[in-house]
């Protein structure tokens, strides 16, 4: 095949990034749930116990708080762990150790430590397993100095970002939303990295910005696509990152289009949403804003297990489209 | 439940615990829901082959003799909290088949609403206080119920079911621990079945057997054949008395075996096609337990058939009422987060 057009799945792409970054460096490792032969929930690690070995793809018990609790350790000591949580939701277990310690630890002995610590958290609703394996809680981490949080919403970036995660001396969460698992797109070849920090354009435009998270920027291109014949001519901006967050490539965007709205899958209230909103509000480019900013995010309520509930708590194309239109017609 | 008549039990004494502690009645009851347990199962299982159900489901063919001999000895109101693999709990605690496939179906009259599903299907009015979608979720919970028990004086048991895997989570401990120093009547009901999804107990665990962790808690730490409704049940038995003379709780490892993946998505990738045939050839649960009653002569053949065909009417009814069954408005969607006030 053409290397140029050459196309992965979200989770080829991950599993190929863990895998040249066990090639170049012996230090790094993966712990996790039913990660070996299994190869993971998700089968996200796939078959690399079988290249590795045991000693490098570890199964661990089920004691997330204790596992993520080692792979802390093993990073202040000079490996370079991968942690998989098998579900983000079991991140609850873990959180005494990523936010009490290795978000804390190269700060609180005054950087004589650091924690290059990589945690995989498999996240977001629309696969029917109900409320307590579908939640989306990256605001939770993005809550939290001394971690990185990113979101990588395409193969490519899943597998830059997640090498970019692995080569940074600080703590990287990386939140993976399942259904994105089997979506295919171009992945160069060999080590890249897509930079921690920097959001994407994805689609330029000049009426509207949507500032969108995850699976929710393809959602958003979705409806951008759909509003072109109406003439709504939408930018959407994919965040990748929400801890640093870039603020720049927003209020430009918002400085360009005068409108703002933000998309994202988690519950709506004290959201991403929101900081982005205040960004905006706080900054140069709340003198441009024409309309409200607005945010849909999820609704009010633990992600229902009937299939017909479960896709009305979150945003879908319709409800995009929607509120962009309302947005540049003045609607509100 | 009631015992067996006295003429009744001598003809029984060289029997085993249930068939001297129940009447031919009840264990027939018992057989009868072993298979309502296990065509459930099926049936749910074939549901979502069809595409009838969404989500996942975790099976418990093969562990119906753990969930029955546990539920046993409890009385309507004693309690249970449940786990993922919580068909099986939520049957043998009294759960009508049509109202759990109208909870698979997500319909307004299942158990939770359609708001659950599979992984938390639930019967509180029966005791089931719910399985869980986290490990070892329910265990700390099962605690706190034993700890109402007492403060309030209700004479109430509680069981937590959890698996192998949980034993490792540090709920699983700090339950244990706190059950203990309390003297809580609170039952910890370990369904070992070799594997949590597929990490073997040899490779997860620090002891051979999980009822070794009693120790650790001073409490008494029993293993049973989990495949073999009597011992379940007598175990069981032992450890409600136990804790309603207010002992304090025990813990129950009943060794079994699950037929299926260990959810739908599931390649077997690390047991052998050999050890589950074995299992399902040798040990099934239902199996011995309907020959032993067919040899001790509380059941024959045609007995056996009608409980067979009784079981298949039920589970068909099950499915077409979840059928039929409305599913969820819309604007429902944010009921139940909050206690609503009238
Ligand atoms: C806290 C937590 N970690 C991981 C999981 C994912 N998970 C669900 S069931 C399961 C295996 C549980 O094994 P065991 O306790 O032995 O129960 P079994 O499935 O064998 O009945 C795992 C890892 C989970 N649901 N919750
Ligand atoms: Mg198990």
């Amino acid at each position: 095949m053409d290397a140029a057009v050459r196309e992965l799945s979200y989770a080829q792409a991950i599993q190929e990034a863990m895998a040249i970054a066990m090639d170049m460096d012996e230090r790094v490792f993966l712990m996790g749930e039913d990660i070996g032969v299994y190869g993971g929930a998700f089968q996200v690690t796939g078959d690399l116990v079988e290249r590795y070995g045991t000693d490098r793809v570890i199964d661990t018990p089920i004691s997330e708080l204790g596992g993520a609790g080692v792979a802390v350790g093993a990073a202040v000591t000079g490996m370079r762990p991968i942690f998989e949580f098998q579900f983000s939701d079991f991140a609850t277990l873990g959180m005494e150790q990523i936010v009490n310690q290795a978000a804390k630890m190269r700060f609180m002995l005054g950087g004589e430590v650091s924690v290059p610590v990589v945690m995989r958290f498999p996240a977001g609703s629309g696969t029917g397993a109900a409320a307590q394996h579908s939640q989306s809680l990256e605001a939770w981490l993005g809550h939290v100095p001394g971690l990185k949080v990113i979101q990588p919403a395409t193969p490519h970036d899943a597998k830059g970002m997640l090498l970019a995660a692995i080569a940074d001396p600080d703590p990287v969460m990386i939140f993976e939303h399942k259904l994105l698992y089997k979506m295919k797109g171009h992945v160069p070849e060999g080590h890249y990295t897509v930079p921690i920090g920097k959001a994407e354009i994805r689609r330029e435009g000049r009426d509207l910005t949507i500032v969108a998270t995850s699976i929710m920027v393809q959602k958003a291109l979705d409806a951008a696509a759909a509003l072109e014949g109406e003439g709504i001519d939408i930018e959407v901006v994919d965040l990748r990152t929400i801890r640093p967050i870039d603020r720049q490539t927003v209020i430009d965007s918002v400085k360009k289009t005068s409108r703002l709205l933000c998309v994202y899958e988690a519950v709506k209230t004290l959201g991403i949403g929101a900081e982005v909103s205040a960004l905006v509000a706080e900054s140069e480019a709340f003198d441009y804003l024409d309309a409200p900013i607005v945010r849909l995010g999820g609704a009010e309520t633990p992600i229902p297990y009937n299939p017909d509930l479960e896709k009305a708590t979150v945003p879908q194309v319709p409800d995009i489209i929607a509120a962009a239109r309302d947005l540049v017609k003045g609607v509100r | 439940m009631a015992g067996a008549s006295k003429a009744a039990l001598d003809s029984r004494a060289n029997l085993p615990f249930v068939y001297r502690q129940y009447s031919p009645e009840q264990l027939r009851q018992v057989l009868h829901k072993m298979y309502l347990i296990r065509r459930f199962e099926e049936g749910a299982e074939e549901c979502y082959m069809r595409g009838l159900i969404h989500g996942t489901m975790h099976l418990s063919i093969g562990q119906e003799a753990s969930a029955m001999g546990i539920c046993m000895p409890l009385a309507e109101d004693d309690q249970i909290t449940s786990t993922h693999r919580g068909h099986g709990h939520c049957i043998a605690k009294g759960a009508e088949v049509s109202r759990m496939f109208a909870e698979f179906f997500g319909k307004t009259t299942g158990y939770c609403k359609g708001r659950g599903g599979s992984m938390h299907i639930a019967d509180v009015a029966k005791g089931n206080l719910g399985a869980n979608g986290i490990v070892a979720g329910g265990i700390p919970i099962a605690v706190g119920a034993a700890l109402s028990s007492k403060m309030m004086k209700t004479g109430k048991v509680v069981v937590s079911f959890f698996g192998d895997g949980a034993n490792n989570e540090g709920a699983f401990h700090e339950a244990l621990n706190m059950a203990a120093i309390w003297k809580l009547p609170v039952i910890f009901v370990c369904e070992n079945n070799g594997y949590g999804m597929s990490t073997s107990t040899a490779r997860s665990t620090a002891v051979k057997n999980i009822a070794e962790r009693a120790a650790a808690y001073s409490m008494p730490g029993v293993i049973v054949n989990g495949n073999i409704f009597s011992e379940v049940a007598e175990a069981s038995f032992k450890a409600v008395e136990r804790a309603r003379a207010g002992e304090g709780p025990t813990l129950i490892e009943s060794k079994t075996y699950r037929h299926r993946g260990h959810s739908k998505s599931d390649r077997n990738r690390y047991r052998t096609k050999e050890e589950i045939e074995d299992w399902m050839a040798n040990r099934d649960p239902i199996t011995l337990f309907e020959t032993e009653l067919r040899d001790f002569g509380f059941i024959d053949d045609q007995g056996i058939q009608a409980i067979r065909d009784a079981v298949a009417k039920e589970i068909a009814d099950g499915i077409e009422f979840a059928k039929e069954s409305p599913a969820p408005e819309i604007a429902t969607l944010e009921n139940y987060v909050y206690t609503e006030q009238a």
